[in-house]
């Protein structure tokens, strides 16, 4: 299990990042940050780039700050940037919350959001945050750069809107106002893994009754979404066990699972259930 | 056949100056051009944690990182943990709890837990559960590897 | 006066010492196979067709690369046994002409570095002509299946029948017939390092050293010579530290032969080192049964008789040397487990499907056959309306020794006294009320019981009695204390993580009065250590530590007389202690140094009493002993996911007399880990073409920590006739009554449903589909 040979381009700037990416995605080229997808990937020779442009040491994209009522995160951001709740107000609380469940630590030192986000595994737990979340996703690409929505960026197992020549440069998080709720669940068979099924949600009370509930499901279908049908169910209502089971159903029958040999898809719409009921009474 | 990079892995103090593939991984060069065999592969993707070593600071995969991409950092791995015969508080706490048997996944235990610990010491024992379930052993049961972890934990905390 | 010539008893045996192995382990020196560095690397191409016909194999043109067609004098890796309708059928090195499972190694590339062999092996083209592969052993014994060796038309490869006299009569007047159709998955041993070998051709002697991650040495020497038609002598196989093996690298590895073939050929150094793909998919596999078993019971619940058919899917080839039919045929052997039942029939198979071989793995067949016999026991229960406890204890042996339906000797044991410790720390009633208040707020929590015997340490005699050509029964060790008062035993034996340098050390030096710290234990190196089997089938402890109290024995008879000599005294008044032999009650006193440098380089002063030097032989071969245990767990089913948490493991064993308890309770802890993660998580899956799905660590899952509880244990100690340390084997044990706890307490947390989780692991698919079904049905 020995990676086919590559060529690393080392950029030290977006520019020339983006430059690189222009010159080598068509042959064969892909972006290097983490690597704690791609390296097990190019081991197994599953993928096998002629040319690997290493993001790692362009050090504006260590950037992780807050402008205006957004969070940016640079696309060298790892994930355990989060184990603390350093981000303020619940939207910190929920990335601390969130991270927890992203494999393993030394993962998570190397890992990266951006990198999890473009890699677009379906079971990815930062996939389904930006979806959950409306995040923007900021691609650059040489001579431009472009916003998608969260809604707009996932395609299918692995695929997303970048193009070939664009680098995900940033994701941005609206801040969450500090009455906001939010309940993160997923399955797994054993600690670390990915997850069969999860679920973020998220929703405000105005007297007594839930407002603005988001409801995100990850894992189930070829890529995470949030799910209308469940939001309607809870916008206007009173959080109770009836409410979050009436959603959590609303969520299993809206979802069309993935099908694979040994997760059924009958199975994994239940556990969409399962997920979004506890997502919710835990948020409650 | 890729052409050979020029790096230096700084591995427990030693400057180790050597050439190779961008594919290399920091573990096979650790292993093979640097001759410390004592960081073991069990896996190559990720998911057993025996190659586990430090890299400024931090508990990495080794398998999961190239050669090339820590040209010029400090690593650190099993062989550096004693001090000449005096050995780390999580040697000693693995030999007095029995925490390991066959020794293939300890050194990878070894280095997480004290990478993990040397950043975060004041992890309570549930956290390190978690921590723990990051890499695999086949022979303890891990009984005996989370004893040694917490009670190497409390003498790391107590040190200080 | 206490007799003196005890020396100082048990100083050292039943003490938990630190093990020796340690220091070396934790710091990062100790040496594994992949650690060496070699000339030349090998990658093999593998085949990614479960069944068919090679037709082309091109390999790039400027590079190094074997296939079959340069291996014509090598043999075919061909085990025998001599009974129960054995097929001999032959394991080629290199496929040759046919494929027979997904993984087979087809061609060999050779560079100078692992990267670059497996840049070769990418572009070599392989053309085969795929035929539909056969993967479920019922497939393979269906009318019409194809078969998959000329030496066997119905693909059956070994069968054991088995009848006692008066089955029929018994069996026709039972009151009530109870069963079960079990099924057992596919498992990989998964030993953290992955297997590996090292052949290297000494110019200067035109021998080869082997080293390899091998659990028995000095077999796969024996082997590699004979395959390969060159004097064993030419050969010294080398274990290193193994990182574990479970049963896995028992078996030969026909890529040992190979680099060995090379070494010869080329005269030069070969490595190859296996990858976590490649043991996931073409290593050794396991526990791949259906098991159908009824149990004939009278009115008072006592069990009368067992039916068994036992059919053990073997995958392509029969591994070396224990052949395929160490499953089929220890499950016949064992079935009735722990019970007094007098009456047995059962049909053991093997069967061979396109699929990766099996071997053995921890516990063999008995993690399944124990699982399949008590989930029947708790299903008597429940016919019956008794407690599951009460059913064991009714039909539990309790009189020794006792005499199995198939004519096993059972040793003294505690079946039912384990029972009822396990049964004390447990608290059922408490439990119970738990269980009930839980229910009401739709948590499912569930108690499982396992009792079971492990049997152990049994000899030549026991493999006789399967009819096969190699019997790996006793130990030899030789015991030498060099001029300089050191101590060096040196082992057939081949620990690989079980603490055998440790506890040998205990043994000796108890017999000899020295420090333990004192005594080196040589062992997995055919060069330095004699003849002898291995560390496997839980037998090391009490073969090898039998042979190396024997010899330990002989030791001290000869420091006596030499001590009585040099002291002018009586034998029965000498004392070994603490390095020194002295004359009992007073300070006369001369060291173990000194007394061996006399009998080196002073010989002439014993007057042709002693012979000279210092080097004495144990041999060792005993009948065999059953240790036993009761497993416990508290698991709490999760209905709506199917997942299952062990909230709580219990164990209750008895090993006979510990001569380390730290590492007896290691050695259980890791049995009990491995037997939740096959309970629940294991499972090799192949898909319709014959690949398999699970080739990821990620997808074939043994447990983290967070998957195993803490397990609480309680011993007993019998001590044994049947073996001369008192002691029983005890490394199989934890794997083997686990899983039958783990899914009795699921069944247990289920009642409320109605439905019977009889197949392992059970998987939260697994599980939701049970409950699933019962769902629509109501």
């Amino acid at each position: 299990m020995k990676a086919a040979s590559f060529f690393r381009h080392v950029p030290k700037t977006v520019e020339e990042a983006v430059a690189l990416l222009a010159e080598f995605a068509p042959q064969d080229g892909r972006v290097l940050a983490g690597g704690q997808s791609l390296v097990p990937i190019m081991a197994f020779r599953l993928a096998r780039p002629a040319h690997l442009i290493d993001i790692n040491e362009v050090a504006s994209l260590d950037k992780l700050t807050i402008e205006g009522d957004r969070l940016v995160i640079g696309a060298c951001v790892r994930h355990a940037a989060f184990h603390k709740p350093d981000v303020p107000g619940p939207l910190g609380q929920l990335l601390a919350t969130v991270v927890r469940n992203i494999a393993h630590y030394p993962i998570r030192m190397r890992g990266t959001m951006c990198g999890s986000l473009a890699h677009a595994d379906p079971a990815s737990e930062w996939c389904l945050t930006a979806a959950t979340l409306d995040a923007e996703l900021v691609a650059r690409k040489k001579g431009g750069k472009r916003v998608i929505p969260a809604a707009e960026f996932f395609h299918g197992i692995m695929t997303t809107a970048l193009a070939e020549d664009e680098l995900l440069a940033e994701v941005r998080f609206l801040l969450l106002p500090n009455e906001t709720k939010f309940g993160f669940q997923e399955f797994s068979r054993r600690a670390g893994d990915f997850a069969m099924a999860a679920s973020l949600t998220t929703f405000r009370l105005e007297g007594g009754k839930i407002t603005d509930a988001h409801v995100g499901v990850g894992g189930a279908e070829a890529a995470p979404r949030r799910i209308a049908e469940a939001e309607a169910v809870l916008n206007g209502k009173k959080p109770d066990d009836v409410v979050f089971d009436a959603a959590a159903n609303a969520a299993a029958a809206a979802v069309d699972p993935l099908d694979d040999a040994q997760i059924p898809p009958e199975y994994r719409r239940e556990l969409v259930q399962a997920m979004v009921y506890r997502a919710l009474q835990s948020a409650a | 056949m890729s052409e050979k990079m020029s790096i230096t892995l700084n591995i427990n103090g030693l400057n180790r100056p050597i050439k190779v593939e961008s594919r290399r991984t920091l573990a096979d060069a650790i292993r093979e051009d640097c001759g410390q065999t004592g960081t073991h592969i069990g896996c190559e993707h990720g998911v057993c944690g025996a190659c586990t070593v430090i890299v400024n600071g931090e508990p990495v995969r080794s398998c999961l990182m190239y050669a090339v991409q820590a040209d010029g950092k400090k690593i650190r791995t099993v062989e550096g943990l004693a001090r000449g015969d005096e050995l780390h508080p999580m040697q000693r706490a693995f030999m007095e709890h029995h925490g390991l048997q066959c020794g293939f996944c300890t050194p990878g235990f070894l280095m997480l837990a004290v990478g993990v610990l040397e950043r975060e010491p004041d992890m309570s024992n549930d956290e390190l559960l978690d921590v723990l379930a990051s890499n695999l052993c086949r022979c303890t049961g891990y009984q005996n590897i989370i004893k040694a972890v917490w009670a190497a934990a409390a003498e790391m905390r107590g040190s200080k | 006066m206490t007799a003196p010539t005890k020396g100082s008893g048990s100083t050292w045996v039943g003490r938990a010492i630190r093990r020796l192995e340690d220091p070396a382990l934790v710091m990062g020196q100790g040496r594994f196979t992949a650690d060496l560095t070699a000339a030349h690397w090998v990658r093999f191409a593998r085949s990614s067709v479960a069944a068919g016909v090679i037709k082309k194999i091109s390999a790039p043109d400027g590079t190094m690369v074997i296939t079959a067609a340069d291996l014509k004098n090598v043999k075919p890796i061909r085990p025998m046994l001599s009974k129960f309708d054995y097929r001999p059928i032959g394991y080629p090195v290199l496929a040759d002409g046919v494929v027979r499972f997904a993984g087979e190694c087809i061609a060999a590339a050779v560079a100078s570095t692992e990267e670059e062999a497996e840049d070769i092996v990418d572009r070599i083209e392989i053309e085969i002509d795929a035929n539909k592969p056969l993967i479920d052993s019922l497939e393979a014994v269906a009318s019409g299946a194809p078969s998959l060796h000329p030496e066997s038309h119905d693909n059956v490869i070994v069968q054991g029948q088995v009848k006692t006299e008066g089955f029929d009569a018994v069996w026709n007047g039972a009151h009530k017939i109870v069963e079960i159709a079990a099924r057992s998955r596919r498992q990989n041993a998964t030993p953290m390092e992955p297997r590996g070998g090292h052949a290297a051709y000494d110019k200067s002697t035109g021998r080869v050293t082997l080293t390899c991650t091998t659990q028995m040495p000095h077999l796969v020497r024996t082997a590699i010579a004979d395959l390969l038609d060159f004097p064993e002598s030419d050969l010294r196989v080398v274990a290193p530290d193994v990182g574990g093996g479970f049963g896995q690298k028992m078996s030969l590895a026909p890529e040992y032969v190979l680099l060995v073939w090379l070494a010869l050929k080329h005269r030069s150094s070969f490595a190859w080192t296996e990858d976590r793909r490649e043991n996931l998919i073409a290593s050794f596999h396991s526990r791949d049964q259906h098991v159908s078993l009824e149990g004939a019971f009278d009115a008072g619940g006592n069990l009368l008789a067992l039916s068994a058919d036992i059919l053990s899917n073997i995958g392509a080839y029969s591994c070396y040397p224990t052949t395929c039919g160490v499953e089929p045929l220890m499950a016949m052997a064992e079935m009735p487990g722990p019970y007094d039942v007098r009456q047995y029939m059962c049909r053991a198979r093997g069967v061979v499907t396109n699929t990766c071989p099996m071997a053995p793995y921890r516990g063999v067949s008995r993690p399944v056959i124990t699982f399949t016999l008590e989930r029947l026991m708790d299903k008597a229960a429940a016919a019956f309306g008794i407690d599951p406890i009460d059913i064991r204890r009714r039909n539990l042996i309790e009189k020794f020794p006792y005499t199995s339906a198939m004519g096993l000797v059972f040793d003294e044991a505690t079946y039912k006294e384990t029972l009822e410790l396990a049964v004390e720390h447990i608290n059922v009633p408490a439990f119970r009320k738990r269980q009930q208040k839980a229910r009401a707020k739709q948590k499912y929590l569930g108690l499982g019981f396992a009792t079971f015997s492990e049997r152990t340490g049994y000899g030549s005699p026991a493999f006789a009695a399967r009819g096969m050509a190699i019997t790996p029964g006793w130990e030899n060790v030789e015991l030498t204390i060099d001029p300089s008062g050191f101590v060096e035993l040196r082992i057939g034996s081949s620990p690989h993580g079980q603490g055998l340098r440790t506890t040998l050390a205990q043994i000796v030096a108890d017999e000899i009065g020295v420090e333990p710290q004192r005594i080196k234990v040589i062992h997995g190196d055919t060069d330095r250590t004699p003849y002898g089997w291995g560390t496997f089938a839980s037998r090391s402890l009490v073969i090898a530590g039998g042979a190396s109290l024997i010899a330990a024995q002989n030791m001290r008879a000869k420091l006596i007389k030499i001590a009585s000599h040099m002291l002018e005294a009586e034998d029965a008044d000498i004392v070994l202690e603490e390095g020194v032999a002295k004359v009992f009650g007073t300070d006369h006193a001369v060291s173990i140094a000194t007394m061996a440098r006399e009998a080196y380089h002073q010989t002439h002063r014993f007057k042709g009493k002693i012979e000279p030097g210092m080097t004495e032989r144990g041999s060792y071969d005993p009948p065999g002993t059953f240790s036993n245990a009761c497993h416990v767990a508290i698991v709490e089913v999760d209905v709506k996911t199917g997942k299952v948490t062990v909230e709580r493991f219990l164990a209750a064993e008895d090993a006979g007399r510990l001569i380390n308890p730290m590492i007896a309770d290691g050695q259980v802890h890791g049995g009990i880990a491995q037997g939740i993660g096959n309970a629940l998580l294991e499972e090799i899956v192949y898909d319709e073409t014959g690949n398999i799905l699970t080739s990821t660590l990620a997808d074939y899952m043994p447990p983290t920590c967070r998957e195993i509880p803490a397990i609480e244990l309680h011993h007993l100690e019998t001590h044994t006739s049947f073996t001369n340390l008192k002691a029983k084997g005890l490394g199989e044990g934890g794997a083997i009554g686990s899983p039958a706890a783990v899914i009795n307490a699921i069944n247990d947390a289920l009642t409320p449903f109605g439905i019977s989780i009889d197949e392992m692991p059970a998987t939260p698919q697994r599980i939701r589909a049970a409950l699933r079904a019962k769902e629509r049905a109501q």
